[in-house]
């Protein structure tokens, strides 16, 4: 009864009140995204740079120039409307005739190129932003109303309404609303579709804007690294829901701000993410029309997540891949350490990148939580080694941890198609770097493991760049060949009918999430044994080792090679992971030439370089 | 009705408020050819989709040699012997025709078929890896039929056995779907619109296929809107509207029923008002009545 009464006791009507104004901007974030993913069928992954740029912006005009903040809110929603405008232009209409999940990549290209700029311009350390908004708070019963609640409420109700306005009072608002229920119709009937999808990303990147200054001034400072964040809070707003629908979209965001704010009150803040991607695993599953849709609603047809274009396969002749192998056998010889070690380095993504170009390439899920089976991999044989197992015992227990607890984590995502897919592996991925953070017991927490110990194979010690090169080329060629052989068996033609057409190769006898399993039981072995070995030879990881970035640059590499082909998946890995260390210009500003390259590469070789498999 | 090795009854499913498929009985004997007609919209391919699986039915029962198969799941279905076809076709693109031929294979594939709980997924990848001679022999031995099968398709697959099927005629994937669908050694075979958007030779060298096949002795479910081909073919017609069977018989019965001149043309005034000629009449005269030669109805609506 005492906890009972403890909980009572708790300031709900403060929680509630946060949670609303908190849930506010998110709604201001979600009714961009579902703005965008009426007109365009497509989740844009650079609404979150759009709210850092807005963040900026009124950082600029607020302490830079000094405006006055009603000033200020027209200057944000202006710029980044433009900035949301631009991005359709540059990168997203000429994606045009792609398949639909490439403007989705596209938008992930952008995302990186956006934050990079504003850390370049505006370095990557957090700064305070204040706007003079008087300091009184009103009493409410047991909670307290401030002046920045007040303000902050009113700006998203008035953006909401000026929305509102133009969706349902204007021309270009109707047309906005015909071409979301149907393009080609809208199109016919005169509509001028391009200038549509630009409108809608002008308006959500406004509203994005907007709501990066707000939160500036709720927390007093503005964080140049919170862009995926936001975005990701924007699209469990939508998901909630319903995706496109637009007054949904603000119900999804008032709702997941209460149940942060009510989470942190009961669990604490470090939780605080982690209640968004459970919310939205959870409706991703058993709700994935929203929480306001009626009834259960046929399953639209796939939205094909497949980004395997109709073109052929490069094969490279047997001799070439030979001398490639020879060349790479010897190349420590040369005696460049730097050299040997980057390549090491590359070889590592390169086995990362086999594992992502199976799952992705070959099954069609395409991923963007592969860092996780990295990460379970690295953990468990970190975590084993530290405690006296010996190393290659952990780098195996590592791969087969991966492949079990991978598979298990992924089941549920199976049922989940296209774009969906992305979105659940990218909620996976973040729960299982926030249970490493959270689970101080088992994994040390924030502080990471250290001390892990070296490369070794039975008591061999491979401490020296040569030999670690030696081993770890050994090891992606290992499994680079037995991918190819499982490629040529009859489960190479079943992964493949199961990405091309589910329905007809579960009519024709393939146990779809079966087949899906073992993909992932493989691929997850080989993540696996790539995060193990990377744990060892780093002799430190933590929650943040793995990140998301990192799910997006092996994803990246298994593009730039040609999705679902073995040589390619090694060579995007080398040239992705290599290249930039090799001109110093370009590492310091990697995260731009990695964007870049993912936008370049989808614009104009979607297939890859080697074509997909 | 002991003899039927498929039957159907009472099969409904509704869509929100509307019933597409509302109370249909069904049933096929072995080595029977039966035919469903009706105009678009009628729920004949929503029907075949509850049969094989494709859907779930909100009501009645599916039976298959006496044993209940119905709302099995689509694979489960394929293994006891339901293959299909799909009215707008379905191959696996990037797949080579060989390839495609080969998934139609999976369910009889020993090698894809560890029964062994737990270490089956490991078993199956081990096999795949370490390709043991059983494992390559099968394989062969089931290529080795894929080509057979292709090559009752005469010039029209054969030459092009390894390309992908992408890169095929519209007619040419569809006589790769038919090809799938034998390999799987069907105990039915349900045909939805195998002639669709094909011209007059390519339909007439279709029909010349199906027939053989019929010869051989399979038992055949077809949805078909070609009157010509249907009345050829047939051992029994069964018509649909409006989700009901409306009639059902020999293909001569069905086709001079006025229930069904009515639900393709929409009011009975124009065929039906004169039954009695219609025993002297050539099946032709009700198709020459439709839009397009040989066809009734057919808009080209998608009717999924």
């Amino acid at each position: 009864m005492e906890s009972l009464s403890s909980l009572m006791a708790m300031p709900w009507l403060d929680y509630s009140i946060s949670g609303l104004v908190i849930g506010s901007i998110y709604a201001l974030m979600a009714v961009g995204l579902a703005l965008i993913f009426g007109v365009a069928n497509l989740i844009n992954f650079a609404h979150g740079a759009v709210f850092t740029v807005g963040a900026y912006i009124g950082w600029t005009c607020l302490v830079g120039i000094g405006l006055p903040l009603g000033v200020t809110i027209v200057v944000v929603a202006a710029v980044s409307g433009a900035a949301g405008a631009l991005i359709e232009w540059l990168a997203i209409r000429p994606l045009n005739r792609q398949s639909r999940i490439a403007p989705l990549l596209a938008t992930i290209g952008v995302a990186l190129v956006l934050d990079q700029i504003i850390h370049i311009v505006f370095s990557p350390t957090p700064r305070a932003l204040s706007a003079n908004i008087p300091d009184w708070r009103l009493q409410i019963g047991n909670g307290t109303i401030g002046a920045i609640d007040i303000t902050i409420a009113l700006t998203a109700i008035l953006s909401a309404a000026a929305l509102y306005a133009f969706l349902f009072r204007t021309k270009l608002g109707m047309a906005v609303r015909a071409t979301a229920q149907d393009d080609d119709a809208a199109k016919q009937m005169g509509v001028n579709i391009n200038a549509v999808n630009m409108t809608v990303f002008g308006i959500a990147g406004a509203l994005g804007g907007i709501a990066g200054l707000l939160v500036g001034l709720y927390y007093n400072s503005i964080d140049p690294n919170a862009s995926f964040q936001m975005m990701l809070k924007g699209m469990v707003a939508i998901v909630i829901g319903g995706m496109a629908n637009v007054p949904g979209a603000i119900g999804g965001g008032l709702i997941l701000g209460l149940i942060e704010s009510w989470g942190i009150g009961l669990f604490g803040a470090s939780y605080r993410n982690l209640f968004a991607f459970v919310v939205l695993l959870v409706m991703l599953l058993f709700r994935p029309n929203g929480i306001f849709s009626r009834g259960k609603e046929r399953p639209a047809e796939p939205m094909t997540g497949t980004f395997v274009t109709q073109t052929k396969a490069v094969t490279l002749p047997k001799p070439l891949i030979w001398v490639l192998i020879g060349i790479a056998v010897i190349l420590p010889m040369a005696n460049m350490p730097y050299i040997t070690q980057v390549m090491t380095n590359a070889y590592l993504y390169g086995l990362a990148a086999l594992a992502l170009t199976l799952v992705s390439g070959t099954v069609g899920l395409v991923s963007i939580g592969h860092a996780a089976l990295v990460a379970i991999g690295a953990y468990a044989s970190a975590l084993l080694t530290t405690k006296g197992l010996p190393v290659s015992l952990g780098i195996v227990i590592g791969g087969a941890a991966a492949a079990l607890l991978g598979t298990a984590l992924a089941y549920p995502a199976f049922r989940l198609r296209g774009h969906y897919v992305a979105i659940g592996t990218l909620a996976l991925g973040e729960i299982v770097s926030l249970v490493i953070l959270n689970w101080e017991g088992v994994t040390n927490g924030a502080l990471g493991v250290f001390a892990i110990p070296p490369l070794e194979i039975f008591g061999f010690p491979l401490y020296g760049t040569k030999a670690s090169y030696w081993f770890v080329l050994a090891l992606m060629l290992l499994m680079a060949g037995l991918q190819v052989r499982l490629l040529k068996s009859h489960l190479g033609r079943t992964w493949k009918a199961i990405r091309e057409d589910t329905v007809a190769a579960e009519t024709y006898g393939v146990a779809s999430n079966y087949y899906k399993g073992l993909a992932f039981g493989f691929a997850g072995f080989t993540a696996g044994i790539a995060g193990a070995v990377t744990a060892h030879q780093w002799s430190f990881i933590n929650y943040d080792s793995f990140n998301l970035l990192f799910s997006v640059l092996i994803l990246t590499m298994a593009i730039l090679g040609g999705l679902g082909n073995v040589s390619g998946a090694i060579l995007g890995a080398i040239l992705v992971a290599a290249l930039p260390e090799m001109f110093r210009t370009l590492a310091e500003y990697r995260m731009l030439f990695y964007g870049a390259a993912l936008i370049i590469l989808i614009r104009f070789r979607p297939q890859g370089l080697l074509g997909s498999g | 009705m002991s003899d039927a090795i498929l039957t159907a009854t009472g099969i409904t499913r509704r869509f929100g408020g509307i019933t597409a498929v509302d109370g249909v009985d069904l049933h096929v004997a072995e080595g029977e050819f039966l035919s469903v007609i009706g105009p678009n919209g009628a729920g004949k391919t929503t029907l075949f989709n509850l049969i094989s699986g494709q859907d779930r039915m909100d009501g009645g029962k599916v039976t298959l040699e006496g044993r209940d198969i119905t709302n099995l799941s689509p694979h489960k279905m394929a293994e006891i012997g339901v293959a299909r076809t799909f009215q707008h076709g379905r191959v696996f693109g990037n797949l080579t025709v060989m390839d495609n031929v080969l998934i139609g294979c999976h369910v009889r594939l020993k090698a894809a078929r560890s029964r062994v709980p737990v270490i089956g997924p490991v078993l199956e990848l081990g096999k795949a890896l370490i390709q043991p001679r059983a494992v390559r022999e099968e394989e062969e031995a089931m290529r080795e039929e894929a080509r057979a099968i292709i090559a009752t398709f005469g010039e029209r697959l054969a030459p092009r056995i390894d390309n992908p099927t992408y890169s095929l005629s519209y007619a040419n994937r569809r006589r790769v779907e038919i090809a799938r669908a034998l390999a799987l050694h069907p105990r039915i075979l349900i045909l939805d619109e195998p002639t669709a958007g094909m011209n007059e030779s390519e339909t007439a060298e279709m029909q010349e296929i199906i027939a053989g096949l019929k010869a051989s002795g399979r038992t055949i479910l077809l949805i078909e809107h070609k009157l010509n081909m249907v009345m050829q073919l047939s051992d029994r017609v069964m018509a649909m509207d409006d989700g009901k069977v409306i009639s059902h018989g020999t293909p001569t019965e069905v086709r001079n029923d006025p229930k069904v001149i009515e639900a393709y043309l929409g009011h009975s005034s124009i065929g039906g008002a004169r039954p009695a000629a219609r025993d002297s009449a050539e099946p032709q005269e009700i198709i020459t009545v439709g839009p397009a030669q040989g066809r009734i109805g057919r808009t080209g609506g998608a009717e999924a």
